[in-house]
């Protein structure tokens, strides 16, 4: 297999193989570094039952996650701010008892991805400690204060957004656009990165790459990308 | 035009600013506390942090051009500033568990004798977002909560003890109102600087427990008034 079949035609080809019932991180924060295309690319496939990963459930924005519980595929979300007003789609479906919902603090799902891409068993964190999200957690006493125990957030399929790809899939992020989207890569089986550029191999300096292609399986240039 | 004693919205930003350290790394969260940035002196060289994995942004001056990508807290834009940096998500939460925050600056529904913090949930049915509270308030070295002093209908915000899901147990520092700027000490609530016009009955009678006054009470200097940051004992 050549490295540069990692590249894909179009956002169909680029989320193929997502099922019912996967597990799947999706990218963004507040609206950027959202992969719009292959949100929308997944809520035309229209898998069911999944459980999606996602900092926000909807900012009115097109193409964010929003679309997923717009199109009905959505089971479960894990997720730290799902209140805006952009969010009606998941709240109508919230509402009529189709999602369940879990809200985690951002530090927690961070490093929950983290901790999933890097192999380990979980971790302990102080955050959380006495609130509502230490329930049913185990707990470990460290220099005098108190830790949860977190587990790893593994997914099937992560989608991301990055500014650059090489064909190896070395990637570069914009600013604030990077947010989740390198950890939720790490700790998917499939990673599936929209680009808004692919440049040839050798355009990113090895010292310049943000997240290393060992991450990245499915590179899809966007549409009115270059 | 404002019948009732305390602070203007940016007087208390100033109060808040006043406590942050020179080139100190600060995170300051959605609502009341966005408008701290604009009210430090650039002089000061305050490294102001985002969950987003930004540090080192400013309010974006009037000719700046916005871009998409460089955002704060509440998604606006912002502009980066000479020795700004960006990371990922988990490096960003990284240096605010990992003590190198030197305060956060967060909003609260309400504020307990002891420290504990509420500002994620209004309460049970009600939708809500923990977002980076969580990780900031356990975190940050020094926890400043910036809000009005009473609730819409007028009932205290900082009490005995929380009756809201926490944030996080016994965190916060100091809180900034329109009324007064209030430390959580082992003693009790110590108010330090009181808004001019503010008298100590009025500044009582509006909290939920009870405080005690520094000596003397810096209240009839002008504002922004310079406050000596005090010693913020280690947290456990």
């Amino acid at each position: 297999m050549t490295q540069t079949s990692k590249v894909v035609a179009t956002a169909a080809d680029a989320v193929a193989g997502i099922r019912d019932g996967m597990t799947v991180h999706v990218g963004g924060w507040g609206g950027i570094g959202v992969p719009d295309q292959l949100i929308l690319a997944l809520a035309r496939l229209r898998p069911r039952n999944l459980t999606i990963t996602t900092n926000n459930c909807g900012m009115g924005v097109p193409g964010d996650a929003g679309e997923l519980f717009g199109a009905g595929c959505v089971a479960r979300v894990l997720t730290t701010f799902p209140v805006h007003a952009g969010a009606a789609a998941f709240r109508a479906r919230l509402d009529a008892g189709q999602v369940a919902l879990e809200v985690i603090p951002q530090g927690t799902l961070a490093e929950r991805l983290r901790s999933a891409g890097a192999g380990l068993g979980g971790f302990y964190t102080p955050t959380g400690v006495g609130t509502e999200v230490a329930r049913g957690k185990a707990t470990r006493q460290m220099g005098g204060r108190t830790y949860l125990l977190e587990d790893p957030l593994h997914g099937d399929f992560a989608l991301i957004k990055a500014s650059q790809a090489d064909p190896y899939g070395n990637l570069r992020f914009r600013y604030a656009s990077r947010g989740f989207n390198p950890v939720m890569a790490m700790a998917a089986a499939t990673a599936v990165v929209q680009v808004q550029e692919l440049v040839p191999a050798g355009a990113i300096a090895p010292d310049d790459v943000h997240l290393s292609g060992v991450f990245v399986d499915r590179i899809y240039v966007e549409e009115g990308g270059a | 035009m404002n019948a009732l004693p305390g602070w203007t919205k940016l007087e208390q930003a100033r109060q808040v600013a006043a406590l942050l350290e020179p080139k100190s790394v600060v995170n300051v969260g959605v609502g009341m506390p966005v408008m701290v940035p604009a009210a430090v002196d650039p002089a000061q060289q305050i490294m102001f942090h985002c969950e987003n994995g930004l540090i080192g942004y400013q309010a974006l001056a009037a000719t700046d051009r916005p871009d998409p990508d460089i955002i704060d807290a509440r998604c606006e834009p912002v502009r980066l500033v000479v020795g700004s940096s960006v990371v990922g998500h988990d490096v960003s939460f990284a240096i605010a568990r990992g003590g190198r925050l030197d305060a956060t600056v967060l909003g609260a529904y309400q504020v307990a004798a002891n420290g504990d913090l509420a500002n994620w949930s209004a309460g049970k049915g009600s939708l809500a977002g923990i977002g980076g509270a969580m990780d900031l308030a356990v975190g940050a070295r020094r926890v400043i909560v910036m809000m009005r002093h009473t609730s819409r209908d007028g009932g205290p915000k900082i009490v005995r003890r929380c009756d809201l899901p926490l944030t996080a147990m016994a965190c916060v520092n100091t809180v900034v109102t329109e009324l007064a700027v209030i430390d959580v000490t082992p003693r009790g609530l110590l108010a330090r600087t009181l808004a001019p016009g503010v008298g100590r009955d009025y500044l009582q009678e509006r909290t939920g427990a009870p405080v005690l006054f520094s000596e003397p009470l810096p209240n009839l200097l002008p504002t922004p008034y310079p406050i000596p940051s005090p010693k913020v004992a280690e947290r456990p």
